[in-house]
């Protein structure tokens, strides 16, 4: 087991550490690698270095820790609800965090106290306040949680949420509107580190929670009373994935949006390639979910000419049939 | 006999479960199990019959400590079930659900490793010696050759009997089985109640079997007990508990209830509604 854990992440970490290194070369200006990482030529005066460090390495950085941490928390919804069509966008979660974040910017909350900033703050709100929702409706019908029930209250709840996005969005000013339709776009340019930095540390605490919790997911995939004969204290557990699925939700959105797909379609690759283990799975998504972002967002930067679609279309391309394929694979 | 290594059980009294006078309600309307006492005796298999809603899966979960009980007490090895931790007490014992499903694609060996959770800390890897002990109940219960199969692809039986590994890689001494033929055809009924009847012989493996199939219980089971609205209707041998009388009152049926003379098990022929 422990070999294999070990070359999963060597093998997606190598991956990922080449998105990473790769992707800040390519754009309208051509650089070089070798002088980017040049030391012997002053920053200053280090054209390549600084398109590389300042002008695209902050949009790759955002990318891959975006990329992670919704593909960490679709594979956690996935585990929880025992159902592989769940993940941020399908039950509402990336919806609701989207209001919470509009909320914020809608009525100029944006503060930050200790270090904090309120738009991280309110993502997470509104994410576990969605996924309470659909939560607390899968547990009133445990004894045969219907798929289709849960991802009806998913639509039904991403309606709801995404009008009350709309509406915000229309009564806030004209300034308000444009960062705000931007935002649901889902984009990765964020700026600098300063704004990475902001959603780094509820990310680091959401993958902190979801990383001591594979074995667990594993059991409860299984059923929660099988779990429980196994010796899980399920209702923990279970508490513990919805903060942590929740927070890492959040956090990714505040920073790049509500991308969608990445939440469904990584953990469904990383199980196709590494099998159903999350001591594998989870940090196979995490480092696939980042490179994955990354190639999106170098694709929605370089490939469609003079327009740059924001990322999350470049997402949903792919991500949309890849679901129609998964509905399609299960009806069989 | 067990030359294996599967984990074994500290050997005390020849009482390894015991029920005393247990209560239990899932609310105030309706109280689902009245004073039942049930003792379990190490190496025995006991059956649990009873209609639908009589009490049996109420019973094993609180066996199983997943439900308390509201007046009573059960004892495992002489300690109060509510002493011991979740894990201290999937150490053992372990429960075979009458299905199993998983959401995603783990192989019949990874169903079977999960057994050894609650030997394992929290972010503790199985190590040679869990690889071992869980191919060794494969290799119990006839699984051995789809180690590597997703467990998703196996038939009904073939699943069943890697639950059963599952279970014996987590407690091999003491299973609570509910009603694990239910969803199985003939053929893979004939194989779990032969497996069961196997470790009980070569392991002295100790088993609660809930079952609906009469003929199945009178011919695994040593001792039978017989719920009714939640009451002890009666216990004991076969013999003694598996009367005409009996399953007129446990189900409303006229039974004729004979030796089968090939097998020399009690057989169970229901002759029609009692009146």
């Amino acid at each position: 087991m422990r070999r294999r854990i070990v070359a999963t992440v060597a093998g997606f970490g190598v991956l990922a550490a080449a998105a990473v290194l790769l992707a800040p070369l390519a754009g309208s200006t051509t650089i070089s690698l070798s002088r980017a990482f040049d030391r012997s030529i002053p920053f200053a005066d280090n054209v390549d270095a600084q398109v590389f460090f300042v002008a695209r390495l902050p949009r790759v950085v955002a990318a891959a820790l975006v990329g992670a941490a919704f593909a960490l928390a679709g594979a956690v919804f996935q585990a929880l609800l025992r159902n592989p069509l769940a993940s941020p966008d399908t039950l509402g979660v990336s919806a609701g965090a989207t209001l919470g974040a509009i909320l914020v910017i809608a009525f100029h909350l944006d503060i930050s106290a200790f270090g904090v900033s309120s738009i991280p703050v309110a993502s997470f709100a509104g994410s576990l306040g969605a996924f309470g929702i659909i939560y607390a409706l899968s547990i009133a019908r445990r004894r045969g949680t219907s798929t289709t029930v849960l991802l009806l209250a998913g639509v039904a709840l991403t309606a709801l949420l995404s009008a009350l996005n709309r509406f915000v969005t229309l009564i806030a000013d004209f300034t308000d509107t444009f960062r705000s339709v931007r935002w649901m776009m889902g984009a990765l340019d964020v700026g600098g580190y300063r704004e990475i930095m902001a959603a780094l540390a509820p990310m680091l605490v959401a993958f902190a929670i979801i990383f001591s919790l594979p074995r667990v997911l594993d059991l409860v995939s299984l059923g929660s009373e099988a779990a429980e004969f196994r010796g899980v204290d399920v209702k923990r557990a279970e508490r513990l994935a919805l903060v942590g699925a929740s927070l890492s939700t959040g956090a990714a959105v505040s920073l790049g949006g509500p991308i969608p797909f990445v939440g469904i379609i990584v953990p469904h690759i990383v199980r196709l390639m590494v099998g159903a283990d999350h001591r594998v799975v989870l940090p196979a998504s995490a480092l696939f979910g980042a490179a994955f972002l990354i190639v999106c967002d170098l694709a929605a930067r370089t490939l469609f000419g003079p327009v740059e679609p924001p990322v999350g279309t470049v997402t949903a391309l792919i991500g949309g049939p890849f679901f129609l394929w998964l509905l399609f694979k299960r009806q069989r | 006999m067990n030359t294996t290594a599967l984990p074994a059980a500290p050997a005390t009294s020849d009482v390894i479960l015991k029920a005393t006078a247990v209560s239990f309600a899932y609310d105030r309307a309706r109280t689902v199990l009245e004073a039942v006492s049930v003792t379990l005796r190490r190496g025995t298999i006991l059956g649990l019959l009873g209609p639908n809603g009589s009490g049996k899966t109420t019973l094993l979960r609180l066996f199983a400590g997943t439900l308390v009980p509201a007046r009573g007490e059960i004892t495992i090895d002489g300690a109060r079930l509510d002493s011991l931790s979740r894990r201290a007490l999937a150490r053992r014992l372990a429960i075979v659900p009458q299905e199993t499903h998983s959401a995603f694609d783990f192989s019949a060996l990874e169903i079977v490793l999960m057994g050894r959770y609650p030997h394992l800390g929290p972010l503790e890897l199985e190590g040679a010696d869990d690889v071992a002990i869980a191919r060794e109940a494969m290799r119990a219960t006839g699984t051995r050759g789809m180690e590597s199969r997703p467990f998703a692809t196996l038939s009904g039986g073939e699943k069943q009997r890697v639950v059963i590994a599952s279970a014996l890689a987590q407690a091999s001494d003491l299973l609570l089985l509910d009603e694990p033929t239910a969803s199985l055809d003939l053929g893979y009924q004939f194989d779990v109640a032969n497996l069961l009847r196997r470790l009980n012989r070569e392991r002295a493996t100790t088993m609660i079997v809930s079952t609906h199939d009469l003929n199945l219980a009178s011919a695994l089971c040593s001792e039978l007990v017989l719920l009714k609205g939640g009451r002890v209707l009666a216990q004991g041998t076969v013999e003694a508990v598996l009367t005409p009388a009996n399953l007129r009152a446990l189900y409303g049926i006229e039974a004729d209830v004979s030796v089968h003379a090939r097998t020399g098990h009690m057989t169970v022929v229901p002759l029609g509604r009692a009146e």
